[in-house]
């Protein structure tokens, strides 16, 4: 754990507590035995907590603390598989309008992000897979704005919002990076249908069947979005690695504690050294992705040379230690852990859906070496 | 990197750059070298010798220690600041070894004042060389089963035995030395000792590795006679002070960086030797995906060496362990991945044919071999991790 500042140990601190009380994992399990994605109560607490308003700056209602803040607020988040709109609102939300979007427009949404009573999500992926630049859908400008064409899926809490960020082609072809624009629409202007992922999350599958927007829906520069978006992105995968830290590190807790409580042939399962070494490999992984994640957070903050590239290192490690950290979270459990009744089914099962949320560890591993010219 | 000192560091951050500028011979700027720990490399000429003398004098080879023993009396931030500059200039510390990383510290710590006055101040000015007699043919993971005895003789004690993997015993001074005073007692039964390897009845024999170096020697002991004064602790604190040198090892060990041969990036030599597709991508596809890995870990263990610098109040901790392991993945796999870039050209031995640094690469990747068993092995780290992190109890 890095050397934090005593407001940032104080968030922490409020962090842990509020969600071991509040929303622990099996305040997750009974939502989704309820067949509940939203949980509104849970984001009213966040944002009388300050947290809808970390990322947003002070004259917007934000207090401004930094992505730093925020990964300590998404890791502790992570540990308990909770459910809120935090990530798609708060941190994504909030950058892209922060870092895009005009000052008419930062003041429509900003301070309805800061205090909890709007919430964003961003449409973006059409495919199998995330690549902004496959972006299909599209922008057709007309004498009164813009007319939107397609579909989007995977929608992270795309059911709730009230204000959708979709990105769409309104020049050149799909497989390009240029020609793309973002624009706001309205919820209710579009046509949304739940998706049953693994994880159990608010995904929205959307269709835009000729939705027109006024041309102040546009965000950002015609056809050029694409670079300030993936820098967005970027912010936005360093929240999703600290969230998969946090899922990881609880992984390994629960894992840790069960050997040491499981007995077989006369002894704990902790005794054993083939289990002993494989959990110390597992927790030098999970020191190793901490260090990237914590650098990447503050190399945002300090707005440092390698923000892009140790962002891509973040996703790519926190994706691939969690997927390992949960496979072997289900082997050390053994048959219990293969039951619906234990937790390891859901750590897994949402470890799954943040791999892929934004780019899996391929992907983001393409993009290093484009980066190093390699 | 973006520095913003507090005010009182800033001055010393003037006061070091220019003492660094008038002080630092160009000529030696990017020959850091931390296997001059183990034996003397270079040829000492003028340059490195007035190099030594000026750190010497200042007492920067060993910054944070007392000024009264010849170190540098900085704070530990100040040795930052000096670590920065002399970094940025391509410059490195003469005085550097066991000695002064392992032996000197643990010293500080349980030595006794007369025992400091002695042996600190030559190795702050790094006129004496240390070697480390801890394993033993016998006493390898299990360290402390080692038989190497020491009797007491009244004024002296009487050693025999033997160490082996002595690094750099040939061209070692003085020995710190693990004994057995007691044999009705494992851990308990071992003292710290210091041996002056001038003494009648020590053998040193090199030892030649694989790499083709002999960085080790085996030294043996036949009724050498140490004065009592050289007992460090108490008779039966051997063990105690001998774990507190292996985490300050450990930690030195874990930070390391392969410093010979091909120095550049992996991807990098990639190019120049497998070459490009017309994208100008790495050609051999699969290679370039395990070179990102390789990279992505390469900086992950760094940002932990920093983490680990910055999080540790004072001294090593237990997460010695994870960058210990973390480093020889990170070096065993960086010199496996070189050699099978260069293909052919990395496989030559001596002669013509290939470059000095296709050798050197060949040689050092084979000597990086040892990463993953000096200091305590991988499984020994893992051991460590598991019982003194994660608290999973004595394996059976």
């Amino acid at each position: 754990m890095a050397v934090l500042s005593a407001e940032q140990t104080m968030l922490k601190d409020a962090a842990d507590g509020w969600v071991r009380e509040y929303a622990p994992v099996s305040a997750f399990r009974k939502m989704r035995d309820a067949g509940q994605a939203q949980n509104p109560a849970c984001y009213q607490d966040m944002a009388d907590m300050g947290w809808t308003g970390i990322l947003i700056p002070e004259e917007y209602g934000g207090s401004d603390f930094g992505l730093t803040a925020m990964t300590l607020v998404m890791e502790e988040l992570g540990r308990q598989l909770v459910v809120s709109p935090l990530f798609s609102t708060a941190l994504l939300g909030a950058t892209i309008i922060a870092n895009m979007a005009d000052a008419r427009q930062k003041m429509a949404w900003l301070p309805a992000i800061a205090d909890g009573s709007l919430r964003v999500c961003l449409a973006v992926d059409e495919g199998a897979h995330h690549d902004i630049r496959h972006t299909a859908l599209t922008a057709t400008q007309t004498d009164d704005g813009f007319v939107l064409n397609g579909t989007k899926t995977h929608v992270v809490d795309g059911m709730q919002a009230e204000l959708i960020l979709v990105l769409a082609r309104s020049d050149g072809t799909p497989g390009t990076a240029d020609g793309l624009s973002l624009f706001a629409v309205q919820g209710k202007h579009i046509q949304r249908k739940p998706l049953g992922v693994l994880d159990r999350r608010d995904y929205a599958e959307m269709t835009f069947d000729g939705v027109k927007v006024a041309p102040d829906a546009l965000i950002g520069p015609l056809n050029q979005a694409g670079p300030r978006l993936e820098q967005a992105l970027d912010i936005a995968r360093i929240g999703l690695a600290a969230e998969m830290l946090g899922l990881s590190q609880q992984a390994f807790d629960t894992t840790l504690e069960y050997l040491k409580s499981r007995k077989q042939f006369d002894t704990v399962l902790a005794q054993f050294q083939a289990i002993q070494h494989r959990m110390a490999d597992l927790f030098c992984q999970i020191e190793l992705v901490r260090s990237v994640v914590e650098h990447a957070a503050r190399s945002v903050d300090g707005d440092a040379p390698d923000r892009t590239e140790v962002a891509i290192m973040a996703k790519s490690m926190a994706n691939d230690l969690a997927n390992l950290m949960t496979r072997q979270m289900v082997q050390l459990h053994g048959g219990i852990g293969m039951t619906d009744l234990h937790d390891a089914g859901l750590y897994l099962k949402r470890a799954r859906a943040l791999e892929a949320l934004f780019g899996n560890t391929a992907w983001q591993n393409e993009r290093f070496a484009n980066l190093h010219g390699y | 990197m973006n520095i913003q000192d507090a005010p009182a560091l800033s001055g010393f951050r003037a006061t070091v750059r220019s003492w660094l500028a008038y002080n630092f011979p160009p000529s030696l700027a990017g020959r850091s070298e931390e296997m001059a720990l183990i034996q003397p490399l270079y040829p000492e000429g003028e340059d490195w010798a007035a190099w030594k003398t000026a750190m010497a004098d200042k007492g920067w080879g060993v910054p944070t220690w007392p000024k009264e023993l010849g170190g540098g009396g900085l704070t530990k931030a100040e040795a930052r600041v000096l670590a920065e500059e002399m970094a940025q200039i391509g410059a490195y510390s003469p005085i550097g070894g066991m000695a002064q990383n392992m032996f000197g510290p643990t010293l500080l710590e349980f030595g006794t004042e007369e025992q400091k006055k002695r042996h600190i101040p030559p190795v702050a000015r790094g006129e004496i060389r240390w070697c480390q007699g801890y394993s033993e043919p016998g006493a390898g993971s299990d360290l402390a089963s080692l038989q190497t005895r020491a009797e007491d003789k009244g004024d002296h004690y009487l050693v025999n035995g033997q160490k082996i993997w002595t690094s750099g015993s040939v061209h070692a001074h003085w020995c710190f030395c693990l004994v057995r005073t007691d044999r009705s007692k494992k851990h308990e039964g071992i003292s710290f000792l210091l041996i002056d390897m001038a003494s009648p009845g020590i053998e040193v024999r090199p030892l030649l590795l694989m790499s083709g170096n002999s960085t080790f020697g085996e030294v043996f002991f036949t009724d050498v006679k140490v004065p009592k004064e050289n007992l460090v602790g108490g008779l039966t604190e051997g063990w105690t002070i001998a774990k507190r040198l292996m985490q300050h090892e450990r930690s030195g060990i874990g930070a390391r960086k392969q410093t010979h041969g091909e120095m550049r990036p992996v991807d990098v030599v990639a190019k120049e030797y497998v070459g490009r597709d017309s994208e100008g991508r790495i050609a051999d596809y699969d290679l370039r995906s395990r070179i990102t890995r390789h990279k992505m870990w390469e900086r992950a263990h760094r940002l932990t060496v920093e983490r680990v610098a910055e999080e540790s109040k004072a001294g090593p901790s237990t997460a010695t362990s994870v960058l210990k392991n973390a480093g020889s993945i990170m070096l065993q796999t960086r010199g496996e991945l070189l050699l099978e870039i260069m293909g052919m050209k990395g496989l030559g031995w001596y002669g013509e044919g290939y470059s000095e640094t296709e050798l050197e690469t060949l040689r050092v990747t084979l000597q990086n071999k040892a990463h993953s068993i000096y200091g305590g092995t991988y499984e020994i780290q893992n051991n460590i991790i598991a019982k003194r992190i994660l608290g999973m109890q004595d394996h059976q």
